[in-house]
């Protein structure tokens, strides 16, 4: 991975002022993704995973707003542009797929209309042409039957075929980046693994990003490359996703790999973090994650740990920097 | 759905029935009609006559029955102050009325749905609350008034619009229309708006507060990730979902204009049903009271049940709910 990553997002911070002062939402997040990768975003709800995602696309809430850092997309700046602009990075180059596949359509227009109508903001295509290529988009994601289908309405479609539906409209104009948020949670298992593996191929094919937010560790170990765990707005971990599977660098991650059950290894009891992560406005000083960690030290209550190597990725634990400095 | 649909004609009918019976009690016990329509000369025999050739001395039941029955065939006897067919004089007016309600319809619906879909988006501007202020103040004010105010802006010290009347009307068979004469449509101009306001107000915050709810959606987040402009996310993707109830209250609403429209008549002395209805009231005229209140009521029976009907075939749910 020397060459310029597709998506580089460097330090980012999001706040929401509120009467009570500014909350911090996202904190000196940094995370890169090459062409062809999939990122896996992982964490506990409210972790900043979804937020991370919106901030990339300019579609935070206000009064919410990037307080600082940079993002980039292919060598060009993003988050300063204009609302204007950023109109056609949507759709054009950042493309979306969203959690509920059965809301994320609008049932009063043909999943046609809906296409043709994302390609021709896009692309120069007439509106034949723009037909054309939402029947061989509908094709591509397996969709059987595309020609008739492409009349059809989002409520004739089953759950799975709508979320392949979601994602022929986030591929419509061929995107750098496509940003997946859940995009399984909401449906049946059997029909998460196709969606998954269907989004893989045509990542890998058309050498698209794909930053995969969700909170399931399984999804992330099937289909990521790498994974990247956020907890109370901010990284604490990135790496491969075999290697932070296999050994977890941070308390936090080795908490998640534990609480998740594994078929045929026989665990007396799962294990569980105790306690809840931190309302947003109340974040401990420190590390965030302190008051839950098993192997807090003094240093962790008062000092905030950044980023550093661990392993084959990147982690910010004080445990760590202790192991290297004993090291050196 | 058949089933469905029989249920909400029997309704319906039920519905009229009662409605019948009051316009018919009110024949009854509002005074006795021979002494209303003879006069003092006139003996006791002619009076016992004119009551038999009336039908007046049948039982109550058998009277109502006529009644009803004459009704459904148009015919509800002859007026006491002009001495026509209640039916020709309704029929007469009838068009006037109807004009005046549709412009009122179409106006409301231009003006409120796109000042509803402004007040969703900019619902921080100064301007939104401002519209939301004045919509209040439309709400409540009687249309009295607001025609009175638009007589004295517009006809009184602008004098760009006539007052009152219907000004000239062309005959296609038995509808007249205003609508084809200069004169005619400035007429329908001062009239329309003062019935529309009260409409505009409740059509603008009906779709303000629909917006608001579907502005939420997932699907409209989802068209803004696609890069879809924000105005066509505004007035495509989300005000197309927000019209099916709005389309609704406007049918239904009809009907409440036209009963609105007796006092807007009545302001601008349009010549439609209302203004019939005030002057049968001051003359006692009871054949046009009782036909004014049959029709009116079966043209509301008739939209609510059309109403319902429409909503069975656009959603499916309602239509498979008896299997």
């Amino acid at each position: 991975m020397t060459s310029m990553p597709m998506l580089d997002v460097r330090d980012l911070r999001v706040e929401f002022p509120g009467r009570h002062g500014s909350v911090t939402a996202l904190d000196g997040v940094s995370l890169t993704i090459a062409a062809g990768e999939i990122l896996g975003v992982v964490g506990e709800s409210g972790a900043g995973k979804s937020m991370t995602g919106l901030a990339v696309q300019g579609l935070l809430e206000p009064p919410g707003h990037i307080a600082g850092g940079e993002v980039w997309l292919d060598g060009r700046r993003i988050d300063t542009l204009s609302e204007r602009e950023m109109q056609h990075v949507r759709g054009r180059e950042i493309g979306a797929i969203f959690q509920d596949p059965l809301t994320s359509l609008n049932p009063l227009f043909s999943v046609g209309r809906q296409l043709i109508e994302t390609i021709r903001l896009h692309l120069p295509l007439g509106r034949a042409e723009a037909r054309q290529r939402a029947i061989a988009l509908l094709a591509e994601v397996g969709i059987p039957g595309p020609e008739e289908r492409v009349d059809h309405y989002p409520h004739q479609f089953s759950g799975g075929m709508r979320q392949r539906v979601v994602i022929a409209l986030a591929l419509a104009a061929r995107p750098k980046l496509i940003i997946a948020d859940e995009p399984t949670t909401a449906l049946d298992v059997s029909i998460q693994a196709q969606i998954t593996s269907l989004l893989r191929k045509l990542c890998k094919e058309h050498g698209t990003a794909v930053m995969l937010v969700t909170h399931d560790m399984g999804v992330i170990a099937e289909t990521a490359d790498r994974v990247a765990v956020m907890y109370a707005g901010r990284l604490v971990e990135i790496g491969p996703v075999a290697d932070v599977i296999a050994r977890p660098s941070h308390p936090y991650t080795r908490g998640l790999m534990g609480s998740i059950p594994t078929l045929g290894a026989r665990v007396p009891r799962l294990q569980q973090i105790d306690g809840s992560m931190p309302r947003l406005d109340a974040i401990p000083k420190g590390c965030a994650f302190n008051p839950r960690c098993p192997h807090v030290m003094p240093r962790c209550q008062t000092e905030r740990p950044e980023l550093r190597p661990s392993g084959s990725g990147l982690s910010a634990c004080w445990l760590n920097t202790q192991a290297q400095e004993r090291a050196a | 759905m058949i089933v469905f649909l029989i249920k909400r004609l029997a309704n319906a009918a039920l519905v009229m029935l009662v409605v019948a019976l009051m316009a018919f009690m009110i024949f009854r016990f509002v005074g006795d009609p021979i002494q209303l329509m003879v006069n003092e000369q006139t003996s006791q025999a002619e009076r016992d006559a004119l009551r038999e050739r009336l039908g007046l001395n049948e039982s109550v039941v058998m009277q109502y029955l006529r009644f009803v029955g004459n009704a459904v065939q148009g015919d509800f006897g002859i007026s006491y102050r002009n001495q026509q067919e209640v039916m020709s004089l309704i029929a007469e007016r009838f068009p006037a009325t109807i004009e005046l309600v549709l412009m009122a319809t179409i106006i409301s619906l231009v003006v409120g749905v796109p000042l509803g879909v402004i007040t969703a988006i900019h619902r921080r501007k100064w301007y939104s609350e401002a519209l939301q202020f004045v919509s209040i103040i439309g709400v409540s004010l009687p249309s009295f008034v607001i025609g009175i105010l638009l007589i004295l802006v517009f006809s009184v010290m602008l004098n760009i619009a006539p007052a009152f009347g219907r000004g000239d009307v062309v005959s296609i068979g038995w509808w007249t229309t205003g609508l084809l004469t200069p004169s005619g449509r400035a007429a329908l101009i001062l009239p329309s708006i003062a019935l529309s306001f009260y409409q505009i107000t409740l059509v603008m915050r009906l779709v303000r507060a629909e917006m608001l709810e579907v502005l939420r959606s997932d699907f409209i987040k989802f068209a803004r990730a696609r890069g879809v402009p924000a105005w066509r996310v505004h007035y495509s993707h989300a005000l197309r979902n927000c019209l099916m109830p709005v389309v609704t209250m406007t049918a239904m609403n009809i009907g409440s204009l036209i009963a609105f429209a007796l006092i807007t008549e009545t302001v601008f002395q349009w010549p439609g049903m209302g203004l019939l209805f005030i002057q049968a009231v001051t003359f006692v005229d009871i054949p046009v009271m009782a036909a004014y209140l049959c029709i009116v009521s079966f043209i509301f029976v008739a939209l609510n049940t059309l109403v319902d009907i429409t909503y069975a075939l656009i959603d499916p749910r309602l239509r498979n709910s008896k299997a």
